[in-house]
């Protein structure tokens, strides 16, 4: 299998193949010498030249990120021969982002109309969880095409709040 | 879920409360008994009287333990218990009524000869009257609201200029908080510490310190750190701290567990703060160096016994550290940060006790404080019980919500905290300075493990994630069969 992986957007093309227990393993065309086992759901030991290391996976509403010990990376994923190819989470100025809760809570102010225009890192609506409000921003410049969550509305995490295009 | 488990270890049966959103908490589950009490906020469920004396009237309880939030510093709900012949595991009413009025009880401990900052011990009447105070005392002073707590009313005033308009907003911010406007005046302390001496005293007039517990780290005045012995406090001191604190507390004729609280200067001066009249969260650094429980205490002291030894058996030995890991988010300026717990790594090992309430696939409610467990660390010395909670903290892992563990391992790694360089400022400090720098070197690794965990582990949190959401439209299972598929799912959300 081969894999274009993206951490903390940098990339790499990663060839993993299984033969029986035994892993062959390229990274960027280099042979890597490891060996992995899952230890539990979302929880992986990788051993590297014999360096041990425990690797956790946590998916966010909207992200994946795995972490190395107590250092945490973005990590992004998909395989170079897929049709479908990958809207990147950063990259993709063109088309619909949907903005998500990224926690539950409430929205208690909506900042921007349907059909406004918005620029990135602008605050679209505030939301409020245990007694703390969290502004919620737009990811990228344009217009705001829907609101989603109306004032009041009570929101779970990954819920869409927003649409902008 | 610490006092059901002292009520297990003294074989006595345990009933919980509980509002709606809390029916799948830990408690609920451990106790022998649990009843619902109603909606999420407090005043339907948890501060509502009339509903928690009817579980103990149906359950036949013999006593009510008020844990440390909620009515557990409530001199009326104390009263109710004894109306309703139910025994609360406290004090009695009255000393926790001089003790809730900040005013009130200065004025009883000033009768007893405790250290106080200067200031007024009555409620301020004008803004000359504040002006003549605070010329007398010296500038800076501080504001405070007589019903107060948690920072509410509470004004620093560097200038003369200030003060008349200080006066006004804590007046007025004091009356919106507690239904109270009575504001009174002292001196500020410059960087002070915030040290507290635990006491214990039966009703049989016997009472006892059990040492003090340096709470300094604080952030919006919540305690975030605790720690005994203080890092400045030696045996002479402790044992003035400690004499004060049982003067205080038999002052007010006071039972049970309790903590008196003290600011202490540059200058190791310390002056009364206030008394909590319950058990405080930060107990367990307490009971690892004194080697006692204390809520089995409390249990045995509330059903009339003796406390089983005197203050010179009492021996302090080692160092404990707590860490109150809560659901925040420490990029979003430690806001709270609930959700479901998709993946919990505890710490074990020599010298860690952790008191927890959350569990993997918990869904961290909304409506109350996010504490989610307590991490303490003991050893023979600091260093020692730095270490171990350092190394507690690193197999710590909680997935699928923000907490604040990466704060623990700064402020532990921190020079002048290890120096014992600690003062109620130092947090913010802390936070204002540039972070250290994170090595981010296991890119590589990351890579690697993206593509093995795809191969190995396809199905998994994301799923689990999908199916809390909301919406409804994401069918939890239907969604395994690739994990390209799954990519695609990925997409349509992000």
């Amino acid at each position: 299998m081969v894999y274009d992986v993206s951490i903390d957007g940098k990339r790499y093309r990663l060839e993993l193949e299984r033969e029986e227990t035994r892993w062959r393993c390229r990274l960027n065309g280099r042979e890597v010498e490891m060996d992995a086992v899952l230890a539990r759901r979302d929880v992986l030991s990788v051993l590297i030249g014999g360096k041990a290391y425990e690797i956790k996976r946590e998916h966010t509403a909207t992200d994946m990120h795995l972490w190395v010990g107590s250092v945490r990376y973005l990590a992004e994923l998909h395989d170079p021969r897929s049709l479908r190819g990958r809207r990147g989470a950063t990259a993709d100025e063109k088309g619909q982002r949907k903005l998500l809760a990224p926690m539950p809570g409430k929205v208690v102010r909506v900042l921007i109309g349907e059909e406004q225009p918005v620029e990135a890192g602008q605050s679209i609506m505030v939301v409020e969880a245990m007694k703390m409000q969290n502004e919620i921003k737009s990811p990228k410049k344009g217009t705001v095409r829907k609101i989603v969550a109306a004032e009041g509305a009570n929101v779970n995490a990954g819920d869409v709040l927003a649409i902008v295009e | 879920m610490r006092v059901i488990r002292a009520c297990r270890e003294l074989g006595i049966p345990s009933v919980a409360v509980y509002s709606d959103v809390d029916r799948a908490s830990l408690h609920v589950r451990k106790a022998d008994e649990a009843y619902d009490i109603g909606p999420a906020a407090a005043t339907e469920s948890y501060l509502n009287f009339t509903k928690i004396l009817d579980v103990a009237k149906r359950s036949h309880a013999d006593a009510i333990h008020p844990g440390y939030g909620f009515l557990s510093e409530n001199a009326k709900f104390a009263q109710a218990c004894a109306d309703a012949g139910v025994k609360f595991i406290g004090p009695n009413p009255a000393s926790m009524e001089m003790m809730g009025s900040k005013t009130r009880a200065r004025q009883e401990m000033e009768k007893a000869g405790v250290p106080f900052v200067p200031g007024t011990s009555r409620g301020l009447e004008s803004a000359d009257e504040a002006e003549q105070v605070a010329r007398k005392i010296g500038y800076p002073v501080m504001l405070k609201a007589a019903a107060g707590g948690g920072g509410k009313g509470m004004r620093l005033v560097h200038r003369p200029e200030e003060l008349k308009f200080a006066l006004e907003a804590a007046q007025s911010e004091a009356e919106r908080a507690f239904g109270d406007r009575e504001v009174y005046i002292e001196k500020a302390i410059v960087n002070p510490r915030h040290i507290e001496m635990q006491v214990l005293a039966d009703e049989h007039g016997n009472t006892v310190y059990l040492g003090e517990r340096e709470c300094s780290i604080q952030r919006r005045h919540q305690k975030v750190l605790e720690e005994s012995p203080s890092p400045i406090v030696d045996a002479e001191m402790r044992q003035r701290m400690g004499d004060v604190a049982v003067r205080v507390a038999r002052a007010a004729n006071y039972t049970n567990a309790g903590t008196v609280e003290f600011l202490v200067d540059q200058d190791k001066n310390f002056y009364f703060l206030e008394m909590n009249t319950r058990l405080q969260v930060e107990h367990p650094v307490t009971e690892l160096i004194t080697g006692l429980d204390l809520v089995h205490l409390q249990i045995r002291i509330a059903a009339g016994e003796k406390l089983p030894f005197r203050q010179e058996d009492i021996q302090i030995r080692g160092h404990a550290i707590e860490c109150r890991i809560y659901a925040e988010d420490p990029d979003n300026n430690y806001f709270p940060s609930p959700g479901k717990i998709t993946l919990l790594l505890s710490p074990s090992g020599p010298g860690i006790r952790r008191d927890s309430g959350m569990y993997e696939g918990w869904t961290v409610p909304i409506d109350y404080d996010p504490l989610l467990a307590k991490l303490i660390g003991y050893g023979t010395d600091r260093t020692q019980a730095i270490s171990r909670l350092t190394r507690a903290l690193h197999e710590y892992f909680v997935g699928g919500i923000k907490t604040n563990i990466s704060l623990f391992r700064r402020i532990l790694t921190d020079a002048d905290f290890q120096a014992g360089k600690v003062d109620t400022g130092y947090l913010d400090r802390l936070l204002r300075a540039k972070p250290p720098h994170v090595q981010r070197e296991d890119t590589e690794v990351a890579a690697i493990a993206a593509g093995i965990f795809t191969v190995l582990d396809p199905t998994s949190a994301i799923t689990a994630n999908l199916s809390s959401s909301a919406t409804g439209s994401a069918p939890a299972n239907g969604i395994a069969a690739s994990s390209w598929k799954r990519a695609a799912r990925i997409e349509g959300l992000g």
